[in-house]
């Protein structure tokens, strides 16, 4: 299991791998807005974490439909379900490295990110928190319309409209908590926890469905 | 249906010759025993229990105990040989030949650091040969092994089958082109029924 971790992280950083893809399009999201509303410094600080979060959702969207199309392609998925190990498990792994390699860069960027937003530094703290982890949720949650559409040609863009109602949750909660933090009456630890168990709860789910959709597909 | 009433019966160190002409359902069948198809009815059944081997060793599901070479070589273009056959070890267990040994026996060992993706059609197929001896398993499922291989690694490869023949293993191969081993039984997947009185 550590072996399949170790080469999907691998793999992502190799020629066609896209580790960074979803960072290059969020760093192009966060660049337009302020381009777009104008440069008025407080309606940017206070929109900044929903722009974040937003971009950081796109991003993290963009390379999912490839989770295991290409192990499909190669044949390597065959033998990963002849292999025996759940395949809940498999795809928990999976899922695991392809968040290393895409949802945690996005959490790094942030501080930077958060600077073209005129954020100030508790908020930007605030909104990595809760993309670390509301980020996990969307990867989850993606492995389903993954396997759904494992053997679609450009899957890509019928993955997105299956998961994106699924990561709305995610996304009120993760931008609630991130106001919460600089925004007094506002809370934070309540809808953050709420997050912290949507990415759980998808962990469990997400796994054991994307996993049963990838061994009976063939069926 | 693509076939039915089909049976056969498998003794350690015997191999087994599918052939017949395309879409016959040569594949499919491999594919049903590998355990990536559920059959609409029948069974694959694994009896006798080998020395050494683990207590569960009949219950567990029977792609377990197969090596399947598809018709994709299930290897990573942008990782090298030895990464791409590492990998499949380590996630396989049993652990049989050592890497650089196994690309010996292949007759790839200059190869180890080259990335997958720039070796040609037959040096992958080799490349994916020596993964079924890095770990072991006794039964191959074999499709189209020979697929893009030269005469000499044809026959470099009937060798290696024999040895793994002797070490007790089963071979299960669908091909058109004759592999180059004796005693083996043979499985003909039968011309649909009309076509076969038109041509009587």
């Amino acid at each position: 299991m550590i072996a399949l971790f170790l080469r999907d992280i691998r793999l992502s950083w190799r020629a066609g791998g896209g580790a960074l893809t979803g960072v290059m399009f969020f760093l192009a999201v966060v660049m337009v807005v302020p381009f777009g509303v104008g440069p008025d410094l407080n309606l940017l600080a206070r929109i900044g974490p929903a722009m974040l979060w937003l971009g950081a959702l796109l991003a993290a969207l963009l390379g999912l439909d490839r989770l295991f199309q290409a192990d499909r392609e190669d044949g390597s998925l065959d033998l990963l379900i002849m292999n025996g190990a759940p395949m809940a498990a498999i795809v928990f792994i999976k899922c695991l490295a392809h968040w290393v390699t895409t949802g945690l860069p996005l959490v790094i960027a942030v501080p930077l990110f958060g600077l073209f937003m005129n954020m100030e530094p508790l908020g930007i703290l605030a909104t990595m928190a809760t993309l670390m982890a509301g980020t996990p949720a969307i990867t989850f949650v993606g492995a389903v319309g993954a396997a759904v559409t494992v053997s679609l040609p450009r899957g890509g863009l019928l993955l997105a409209v299956l998961v994106l109602p699924w990561t709305i949750p995610v996304l009120i909660f993760g931008v609630s908590a991130a106001y919460g933090a600089v925004e007094d009456p506002a809370p934070f630890t309540e809808p953050f926890i709420v997050l912290c168990a949507i990415s759980l709860f998808f962990a469990v789910i997400g796994s054991l469905g994307a996993g049963a959709i990838l061994t009976h597909s063939d069926h | 249906m693509i076939f039915s009433d089909l049976g056969f019966e498998l003794k350690e160190t015997e191999a087994l010759i599918i052939t017949g002409h395309n879409g016959s359902g040569k594949s499919t069948l491999l594919r049903v025993v590998a355990g990536l198809l559920a059959p609409a009815s029948g069974d694959v059944i694994l009896t006798g229990h080998p020395d050494g081997a683990s207590d569960d060793f009949n219950e567990r599901p029977f792609g377990e105990h197969c090596h399947y070479l598809g018709h994709e070589n299930a290897m990573k273009p942008a990782l090298s040989v030895t990464e791409n056959l590492d990998f499949w070890q380590k996630i396989n267990d049993e652990p049989h030949l050592e890497i650089d040994e196994a690309l010996e026996m292949v007759g790839l060992p200059a190869l180890a650091h080259v990335p997958f993706g720039h070796l040609s059609t037959g040096q992958k197929r080799r490349i994916s040969i020596a993964k079924l001896l890095v770990s072991w398993r006794p039964i191959w499922l074999l499709d189209e092994p020979t697929a893009g291989l030269d005469t000499r690694s044809e026959a470099q490869f009937a060798d290696l089958m024999k040895v793994h023949l002797e070490d007790g293993g089963i071979i299960l191969a669908a091909t058109h082109i004759p592999l180059g081993l004796k005693n083996t039984k043979s499985l003909v997947m039968g011309l649909p029924a009309i076509e076969t009185e038109q041509s009587i």
